[in-house]
């Protein structure tokens, strides 16, 4: 089954995704988390790229562009100014340890497949099984939020989840409307300024960004 | 009138065979002369039977299905036997391994108490013959008449030293569990009959079930027969049994007696039920792999010798029972190749553990018979003053942890070749689930190399632990080796296991022809007719393996290289003291214990055991270290039922007034109802 | 007889494989050497510490079994199969079929239980120690070179290495992202099974911080020459496997003669850029803390285990 050039690069590509989004969930250390939420960016951006060269939709360029600005060089700036005034701490603990997660993860690649498989038999060659990827990308940005107890790591995970879809979107239906993806960053870049200023907050009431200390606020 | 005319045909040797066991048993309980019966002829004779069996096995795989009809049990339905390739392959498996475990036992138990020993003849003997009549049985009736007496006959063996509580309540345990796998097994026999009242084999086999009957008589069959087998969670029993035994029943009831229950598996299943569907082969996947890790890590834990080589018999079943998995889930979805490789790898296990889990057991009974000792902890150095048994008990390990060119290593390489059929499954889920199982068998491959690097390291090499080692034999340096029967046991089934992993070719033409029995179709053509040098399974170029080769290959070059250095450098040797990084004072006690060892799967692995452990203080004047591990199915599993069937049983206790009025009202209650319902 | 001239060659190659690998361990060193600003040492230098080893007396504990003596010809003998199977020149050796991938770990399985055994023999704490910690590494390790074998298996439809390697080799160009994964995964092992950094310190000399130094700690002489040969040819091997499975141009195909110039060439090239990336590698990463040598191992693991799931989930 000989594939074209173009749905190789695409398909090495959701692969190299589905890696980094594996390595963040094995991932103890908060600047190498967003570092690989850089890489993702670049993938998803050179993704982007290739299915725009490959089909001719223009809008796919604005599109990988404003991916690159956002996802691998504002966030990112973003989040390391955070965790420098925060002084997080750079080993993170996990609820449960991570081989444990990482087969959960497995056991959650299997199921995102399997779910999109009869999907992905509507879709074009082009792109086929990039659905798959895509799904288990987010449910396992999902899992990785579920399991960490800092809060910046979540918030990566938020990212990473939105990372996921905007891949779901590209490889799937080649892309949103250019203003529905200029709505979406907006939202996220919106998104991450108000998680700066919630942290600022926790960190002053509890002395600590840990999220178990936000278990005390429910009524006893 | 030649002399093949004597031989008689395979079921009439069988039956010859297991009768002569009974009536070796019998004789056996003639206490004239001090047991002289039991002590010198009872074994080695059973051992010659064994063998007999053995090769009528034999020659039954390679002939056509014979059928036989005893007069006796009930008067509807007498006796049915039966030899087919299947039954053929198992009666090969009693025989041989059965063989050299006599001539073991018969040095093992010379030394035993006549009271004690006319029994243990006795009981043995009849454990034999059962088991051959469970293989033998080609009814209903029979096979159960055969299978409690299997069950009773262990049991009276288990608790060969009842006089102890533990091993009291490790027998009652057996026997509970065993009792519960049995009726399980008569209801999945009762499924199938459908109502037509014929029990035989023959009627069962033809009876057509619906669906949902042929799943729940599957259900029944896989529960029963696991039970037996010792899967998850009805495995409870044998770690406590296997140990409670003298050794040589510990190497029958591991080695063979689980066999059965497996023969019983692919008799039902693939047999007597037939149309095999793959969601059963999904199940038995599923509960296959969670048997075998949950073996060996168990395993990993243990530090008496006996009950480690028990929980390593649960892997092991776990490890057929993913063959057997697999080989059901190509069945359902209509690959008869990539199935029949499965069964054959299912199978080829089962004979392999056989032959290396005896050769274990063995092993562990001549250092328990020579020094007493049974705790890995005491253990050390054995290598010395038990060379031979050290020797037998290197390629028993070596065959366990799946090594090559020794056998256990075959049949591992057989269903990692089935795992590789994956591609042709459509179903998309299972296609890529049927590799997940294959990596589980990798991993608990290794744990096993690992635990047994364990096992032969701390009990065989470097020095003992314990100052001083308990010898039966009176003089200090005495040779404390296993003695020449048990010896020849020993070595019996150490070359049956080069056999096993050197010739596999042959052995996996005798499978095919039980995979072509039961499921119409074997292997491929290009398998069949490799040489007896290559193993092709499939096709040469997919894969191949030849033991043979790969064995000259290391030996001679590990050969030349001794040779070569000898000849252009030197071979001189100097002695002098083990390294000691500059402290002089080295103990034996400084070396790594058995729990020390697994302490690196403890930290990995830590979840999964329910430990208790007690670590010293630093500033402790009396430091002390303890460590329980309990299995977590007493408390998930075990213990609920039994409350619960405490709190039923305590409910319908209030039936019992202890007034003779109320039973007498009762009576009557039961004549009114009769009389009315019933005219 | 026309299996002489493959006999002949592969019984060449064999000899080519035992005698080229301490250059490749020689060169490793020297790469690193140069990285650390050091000035490096001959690259035949393992050469003359064989020699040197070889000449000696050998000094064995006095309680030392037969199994002590006999490993080190057993670990010389096993690694010597181990390079025989490996298609490193060409994919026409007639013994190849005797083993495939599976067997090919079952040898390094065979070697690694016997270095450990031979280990615990003296009955030291140091021999204890390194077995144990020998097993550690391997119990994960194994399974994950055996899923990454089995991933190139399923993609090349094949478990005998010769003919993943022409399937691998001789397939129009086409990037299989499960091969990735094992690839990732591979390099993982290749460092944990070889005793590098990041999982063990192969210069080291402190018995507390040893995992595959402290099972040969009792040995000299000629027994240590022969076990540090294994170890250089396992590392070429392991070298060679990795460039078969995933860089496999070059390698001359069956009966093609003509082509092992070439071959011989390729080859040397990639093994001058895999031992400067070991090198590179070594003195990038710092030693795990032994307890973090599982968690690595078993990301190596997980990897394998994705990879292969991959090529079902993504072939469709």
């Amino acid at each position: 089954m000989s594939q074209t050039l173009s749905s190789q690069i695409v398909n090495l590509l959701a692969a190299f995704l589905l890696l980094l989004a594996f390595a963040m969930l094995s991932q103890r250390r908060i600047l190498t988390l967003i570092r690989l939420f850089a890489w993702q960016g670049v993938a998803l951006a050179l993704s982007t790229l290739t299915v725009a060269h490959f089909t001719g939709q223009t809008h796919l360029y604005y599109s990988a562009a404003l991916t690159v600005l956002l996802k691998v060089i504002m966030i990112p700036w973003v989040l390391h100014r955070l965790i420098d005034r925060l002084h997080v701490r750079w080993d993170v603990e996990t609820l449960i340890n991570i081989p444990a997660t990482m087969l959960i993860g497995i056991g959650l690649a299997i199921f995102a497949f399997a779910l999109a498989a009869p999907i992905s038999q509507m879709a074009s060659a082009l792109t086929r099984s990039t659905l798959g990827i895509a799904l288990a990308s987010v449910l396992l940005a999902f899992l990785m939020m579920i399991v960490r107890r800092k809060a910046v790591p979540q918030v990566i995970g938020f990212l990473a989840m939105e990372n996921g879809l905007f891949f779901a979107a590209t490889s799937a239906t080649y892309g949103m409307p250019l203003v529905v993806e200029l709505g979406v960053a907006l939202d996220v870049l919106v998104g991450t300024f108000i998680f700066g200023i919630f942290f600022f907050h926790i960190r002053e009431q509890f002395d600590s960004l840990d999220i178990r200390h936000m278990e005390k606020l429910k009524e006893d | 009138m030649t002399a093949s005319d004597f031989i008689p045909s395979p079921l009439a040797g069988s039956l010859l065979a297991a009768v002569s066991w009974l009536a070796i048993s019998v004789l056996a309980l003639i206490p004239a002369g001090n047991a002289f019966i039991a002590r010198r002829l009872a074994f080695p004779i059973g051992a010659l039977v064994g063998l007999a069996l053995a090769m009528f096995g034999l020659q039954a795989i390679w002939l056509s299905p014979n059928q036989l009809i005893l007069p006796l049990g009930l008067p509807d339905l007498p006796f049915h036997l039966r030899v087919d390739p299947l039954a053929g392959f198992f009666l090969l498996l009693l025989g041989s391994v059965s063989a050299g475990i006599s001539v073991y036992a018969a040095g093992y138990f010379r030394t035993e108490t006549a009271p004690r020993l006319t029994l243990i003849g006795l009981q043995y003997h009849v454990f034999l013959a059962s088991m051959a009549f469970v293989i033998l049985a080609d009814d209903a009736y029979l096979f159960m008449v055969a299978w409690e007496t299997m069950a009773l006959s262990s049991y009276f063996l288990v608790t060969t030293d009842h006089g102890l509580p533990a091993i009291r309540n490790a027998g009652f345990l057996y026997l509970l569990i065993a009792h519960l796998g049995a009726i399980a097994i008569l209801l999945c026999f009762g499924v199938m009959n459908g109502g037509h009242g014929d029990y035989t084999f023959n009627a069962l086999r033809a009876a057509h079930l619906q669906p949902l009957w042929a799943t729940v008589a599957f259900l029944l069959a896989f529960f029963g027969f696991g039970a037996k087998a010792g899967m998850i969670p009805l495995h409870a029993w044998l770690p406590e049994a296997h140990p409670a035994a003298p050794s040589p029943v510990s190497a029958l009831m591991s080695g063979i007696m689980l066999k059965t229950a497996i023969y019983g598996m692919v008799r039902v299943i693939y047999d007597l039920i037939g149309g095999v569907r793959w969601e059963w082969g999904m199940l038995v996947l599923i509960i296959g792999a969670g048997t075998t890790l949950f073996g060996v890590l168990y395993a990993l834990m243990q530090h008496d010798l006996k009950r480690l080589l028990a929980y390593h018999s649960v892997e092991n079943i776990g490890i057929i029972l993913l063959g057997l998995g697999m080989s059901m889930v190509f069945y359902g979805f209509g690959h008869p190749a990539a199935a029949s490789l499965g069964l054959i790898a299912a199978l080829y296990h089962t004979f392999n553990h056989a032959v290396f889990k005896g050769l274990l057991f063995l092993g562990a009974g001549s250092i328990l018979h020579s020094t007493g000792l049974r705790d890995l902890n005491d253990m050390g150095g054995l290598i010395r003053r038990m060379p031979k048994t050290a020797f037998y008990f290197l390629i028993g390990a070596l065959a366990i942890s799946a090594l090559p060119p020794l056998n256990g290593f075959v049949s591992e390489w057989l269903t990692f070749q089935t795992a590789l059929q994956a591609p042709v499954l459509q179903h998309g889920v299972v296609r890529s689930l049927v590799p997940l199982f294959a990596a589980m068998l990798a991993l608990a491959g290794a744990l096993t190399a690992m635990c047994f690097v364990k096992v032969y390291g701390i009990a065989f090499l470097g020095q003992p632990r314990k100052a001083e080692h308990l010898s039966r034999s009176p003089a200090v340096g005495h040779d404390i080796d296993a003695g020449e029967m048990e010896r020849f046991g020993m070595a019996w089934l150490a070359a049956s296991c080069f056999v096993l992993g050197l010739f596999p070719t042959s052995f996996l033409l005798m499978l095919n022809r039980i995979c072509a029995y039961l499921t119409g179709r074997g292997l491929s053509e290009q398998a069949l007719e490799s040489s007896w040098l290559w193993l092709v399974p499939t096709s040469s170029e997919q894969a191949s393996y030849s033991p043979i080769i790969f064995l000259v290959v290391i030996v001679a070059v590990t050969l030349l290289t001794f040779l070569l250095v000898r000849h252009f450098y030197h071979g001189r040797v100097r002695f002098s003291d083990p390294w000691d990084c500059g402290f002089p004072d080295q103990t034996p006690r400084m070396q790594d214990t058995a729990d020390a060892f697994g302490q690196p799967i403890r930290h990995v692995f830590g979840p999964i055991y329910l430990m208790e452990r007690h670590m010293p203080e630093p500033d402790d004047p009396a430091p002390r270290f303890s460590l329980k591990i309990e299995d977590r199915h007493w408390y998930w599993f075990y213990l609920p039922i039994a409350r619960f069937a405490e709190y039923v049983s305590s409910k319908i206790a209030l039936l019992q007034q202890g007034r003779i009025s109320i039973y007498l009202l009762y009576s009557f209650f039961t004549l009114i109802a009769l009389l009315v319902f019933v005219r | 007889m026309t299996y002489l001239p493959g006999i002949a060659f592969q019984i060449l190659q064999s000899v080519f494989v035992v005698l080229a690998a301490p250059v490749l361990v020689g060169w490793v060193n020297q790469c690193r050497a140069w990285l650390q600003n050091r000035s490096a040492p001959s690259i035949l230098l393992p050469y003359y510490t064989l020699a040197k080893l070889f000449h000696k007396d050998a000094v064995i504990a006095q309680n030392a079994s037969p199994l002590f003596r006999i490993t080190p010809y057993v670990l010389f003998g096993c690694m010597w199969l181990a390079a025989g199977i490996v298609p490193v020149l060409a994919t026409d050796l007639p013994f190849a079929p005797a083993a495939d991938i599976i067997a090919l770990v079952g040898v390094f399985a065979l070697a690694r239980v016997f270095s450990a055994l031979a280990a615990m023999d003296i009955g030291t704490s140091f021999g204890g120690l390194g077995a144990r910690r020998e097993m550690l590494i391997g119990f994960l390790a194994e399974p994950a070179m055996l899923m990454t074998l089995f991933t190139a298996a399923f993609i090349s439809g094949s478990t005998q290495l010769t003919t993943i390697v022409e399937t691998l080799a001789h397939r129009e160009f086409a990037i299989y992202p499960s091969l990735a994964f094992a690839a990732v995964a591979f390099l993982m092992v290749l460092l944990a099974e070889n005793a590098r950094i990041p999982i063990d310190n192969p210069t080291t000399h402190l018995e507390l911080t040893m995992i595959h130094e402290a099972t040969i700690l009792e040995y000299s002489a000629r027994h240590l020459a022969l076990i540090e040969w294994a170890t250089a040819i396992k590392l070429f091997a392991y070298m060679t496997i990795g460039i078969a499975l995933f860089l496999p141009w070059g390698i001359a195909e069956a009966g093609d003669w003509a082509a092992l110039p070439l071959a011989f060439t390729v080859l040397a090239v990639k093994l001058l850029f895999a031992g400067a990336g070991l090198a590179l590698i070594e003195t990038l990463l710092a030693k795990l803390r032994l307890f973090l040598a599982p968690e690595f191992l078993s990301t190596a693991f997980l990897l394998a285990v994705l990879g292969m799931l991959t090529h079902f989930l993504i072939r469709g």
